[in-house]
């Protein structure tokens, strides 16, 4: 069906292998994100989803001994090579557990264009709203955008993160788990939230809710740990393909709870 | 609160339930219009268009078990799904005997009719409504109309068995017309059945509203 | 099951015994200082100083004018060094490959972990050697001050890299993620983050130069005038206390000074416990 339409790569990996010292915690993946879509990576605990993510955007570079071998791309250009502040603003991140700045919810959203450089109270306030608006947050802060964003409910504060987020105008979001903290009302925003964010955005999140995963991406990416613990790519398709007809039995075995 | 996609996903099954069975709709109709016509070029074509509407039927299946295999519907909405499932296949079949009646009109060939039709195609009109009706109900979860519409199968019925006392007649009168009278017996034979699988949707329908399977027939 | 809540009542008993005989001998001490002290207590003995000499007469005005100061000097010193070595060791060593800073770094913890359980009059030693003979500044609060900044930087790091280190890793990567560098991250998240934990090490090591004592009787001198300079001798209060019990015999005035202290002390206390208790409704 649509599925087959041609579509753009944002990014991509190459034969990407990472260590932690002398383990191999990613064995050789070569995975590709399309633009304007949901990628979810799903996966038993210890698969390298999480560690596959970070390195969309090198926040594996702040733990010591960590080396990597193969290539990320984004719009074709090697992350690698690229200034990491540069990388950051556009591969943005939103965290398992909401981690908002104990500041305002304005300093809060804030805090990233100031930081690239927006000093103008006005241009911040209208970065501000509009990134607000984009999380579905707006209309529940508005009047209180002077208070903690701690003060925030949990699925407040999650959205609050996806606004400070997307305040510096990344291409890609990447979301490590990002409702397995929350309650089945407030993951249901924020499924509903991604599902309009990718109309702007290129998503890849990492869940451990395979139904999340069937319920929100438009690809699935399934990783397993080999003999040698490495993670692997085990299979990459359209989500609906990979929910109803995976071609690896072990994907297969996976999704419908027959192991992990 | 509200699963946008999700239900943005069951609109658009809906539409594509409603589209084939306008497709059959018009099948049916057409099949007993060429018949008395004697088109048989509009046989041909009702044949063909069949093929597309088994495609479709195929493609809302598939549609089905990717909104069951990813968003985990249940209550109301697992009904939902499952009665789809059960009414494209119940189309699928009305499509089947429209498909026949053309086929068993090109078997009769081209030239007059042993007799002027009458009763058959107002069997076919009252299926058709039914039809219509059956699945209005369904796109807007009206259980008193379900409940309702299976009173004019008898009609079908009636109208059916005085064609088959008719026909027999005819063969007793002009026993060389006996091939021709037994397949406008078998016609009449498949919009009978038409009448009969309206009914099924129908139940179809009172299980989706109320989750409870109904036995109408 | 009887017996098991015996043996319960007893254990639970035994254990309140003792607990109301420490509190008992706290509010021993504490009621006893302030019953012989706080008689001697008079608008004039906050602001005259002591006469000096083998009278005991006068006031403690110098000494507490001497205390301040010391705090303050000693802070100024003490706090800069302690919290950027905090800094470092927390917010950046740790993410160091090289193995020979790793290595340094390790040494330096071993060495901040030695420091504190060093006896204070070693500090004194110390201070008088290097500060006092040695650099030739003499009694005067500076060298007192550089001695009691080595003293309490042990102190001011460690409180300091728990206050960091309870800052949830989650800000930190939160702004990386959103393109900081590691100082910007520190600078505009981490420390506002660990602000309160870091001010109650700061009070904590406040306390601890009001309280000393053995240091400053081998750095400050001990005159109790004044002091006008960085360079003046002086005593703190603490160090008073010591003066007029031992070399003047004059009790009394040691119990007023001694109730001053531990009031001050009580004080402190309380504004550390009020930081901290509004740190964990925070965070709770």
């Amino acid at each position: 069906m649509e599925a087959e339409r041609a579509e753009k790569t944002r990014m991509m990996t190459e034969d990407y292998s990472l260590f932690y010292g002398d383990f191999k915690a990613l064995n050789n993946i070569n995975i590709k994100i399309p633009t304007n879509k949901i990628t979810a990576f799903i996966g038993p605990s210890g698969c390298g989803k999480s560690t596959l993510l970070r390195s969309f955007n090198r926040m594996n570079d702040l733990i010591p001994g960590v080396t990597t071998a193969g290539t990320i791309f984004l719009d074709g250009r090697n992350v690698a090579r690229e200034d990491v502040v540069e990388l950051r603003k556009k591969v943005g991140m939103v965290f398992q557990r909401p981690n908002p700045f104990p500041k305002s919810i304005f300093d809060n959203v804030a805090y990233g264009p100031r930081l690239h450089g927006t000093k103008n109270r006005s241009d911040l306030a209208v970065i501000v709203e509009k990134s607000l608006k984009r999380a579905a947050l707006w209309e529940e802060v508005k009047d209180d955008l002077h208070k903690s964003g701690m003060s925030l409910s949990g699925g407040q504060q999650q959205r609050l993160c996806i606004a400070r987020a997307i305040a510096i105008e990344p291409e890609v979001i990447l979301m490590d788990e990002p409702a397995s903290a929350l309650d089945p009302v407030a993951t249901l925003k924020i499924e509903e939230l991604m599902n309009v964010l990718k109309r702007n955005y290129t998503i890849a999140i990492v869940t451990h809710n395979m139904q999340q995963a069937g319920r929100v991406s438009d690809y699935t990416a399934f990783m397993l740990t080999d003999e040698k613990r490495a993670g692997n790519l085990i299979e990459l398709g359209p989500t609906k393909q990979i929910f109803t007809t995976p071609s690896d039995s072990r994907t297969e075995d996976y999704i419908s709870g027959r192991f992990g | 609160m509200s699963r946008e996609s999700f239900d943005r996903e069951l609109q658009e099954l809906k539409r594509n339930l409603f589209q084939i069975t306008s497709e059959v709709r018009k099948n049916l109709t057409a099949s007993v219009k060429y018949l008395e016509k004697r088109d048989m070029q509009g046989a041909a074509m009702i044949i063909e268009s069949d093929e597309i509407v088994n495609l479709k039927c195929l493609e809302i299946e598939e549609q089905c078990l990717n909104i069951i295999a990813t968003q985990q519907p249940v209550a109301t909405d697992l009904r939902l799904l499952f009665s789809v499932l059960q009414i494209s296949t119940e189309i699928e079949r009305i499509g089947d005997y429209a498909k026949g009646i053309a086929r068993i009109s090109q078997k009769i060939g081209p030239g007059e009719l042993i007799k002027p039709l009458l009763s058959i195609p107002r069997m076919e009109e009252i299926a058709g409504e039914m039809l219509d009706d059956a699945i209005r109900a369904f796109t807007e979860d009206d259980e008193t109309a379900a409940r309702n519409i299976p009173a004019r199968d008898l009609q079908i019925d009636v109208l059916y068995n005085q064609v088959h006392r008719e026909l027999i007649t005819f063969i007793m009168e002009k026993p060389s017309n006996i091939e021709q009278t037994m397949m406008l017996d078998w016609i009449a034979h498949n919009i009978e059945r038409v009448g009969d699988r309206v009914v099924n949707i129908c139940e179809r329908v009172i299980f989706t509203v109320t989750g409870v399977p109904v036995d109408l027939n | 099951m009887k017996k098991r809540n015996a043996a319960q009542n007893t254990a639970f008993g035994v254990f309140w015994l003792t607990g109301a005989v420490a509190v008992l001998i706290m509010g021993f001490v504490v009621g006893y200082i302030m019953v012989k002290g706080l008689p001697g207590i008079t608008a004039d003995f906050f602001t005259t100083s002591p006469r000096g000499g083998l009278s005991g007469d006068g006031g403690i005005y110098s000494t507490i004018v001497t205390t301040f100061y010391m705090i303050v000097v000693t802070l100024v010193f003490a706090t800069p060094l302690g919290v950027g070595a905090a800094i470092y060791l927390t917010e950046y060593s740790s993410n160091i490959d090289n193995k020979a800073i790793c290595k340094l770094v390790s040494i330096a913890r071993f060495g901040i972990e030695t420091l504190a359980g060093v006896p204070s009059i070693i500090f004194g030693l110390f201070g008088y050697a290097l500060f006092v003979s040695a650099l030739n500044m003499g009694f005067s609060i500076l060298s007192a001050s550089l001695a009691g900044a080595c003293l309490i930087i042990p102190v001011i790091i460690r409180t300091t890299e728990e206050a960091l280190k309870s800052v949830p890793q989650g800000y930190r990567e939160g702004s990386l993620a959103l393109g900081a560098n590691r100082w910007e991250t520190t600078w505009k998240v981490v420390l506002p983050a660990a602000l309160r934990g870091i001010s109650t090490g700061i009070l904590l090591s406040a306390g601890r130069i009001v309280s000393e004592t053995a240091i400053f009787f081998v750095t400050l001198g001990g005159s109790y005038r004044v002091p006008h300079s960085l360079m003046s001798g002086g005593r703190t209060m603490a160090l008073h206390v010591y003066y007029l019990a031992m070399e003047t015999r004059a009790f009394d005035k040691a119990m007023s000074t001694a109730a001053v202290l531990v009031a001050l002390i009580i004080i402190m206390n309380l504004t550390i416990n009020t930081i901290t208790s509004r740190i964990s409704t925070k965070q709770g």
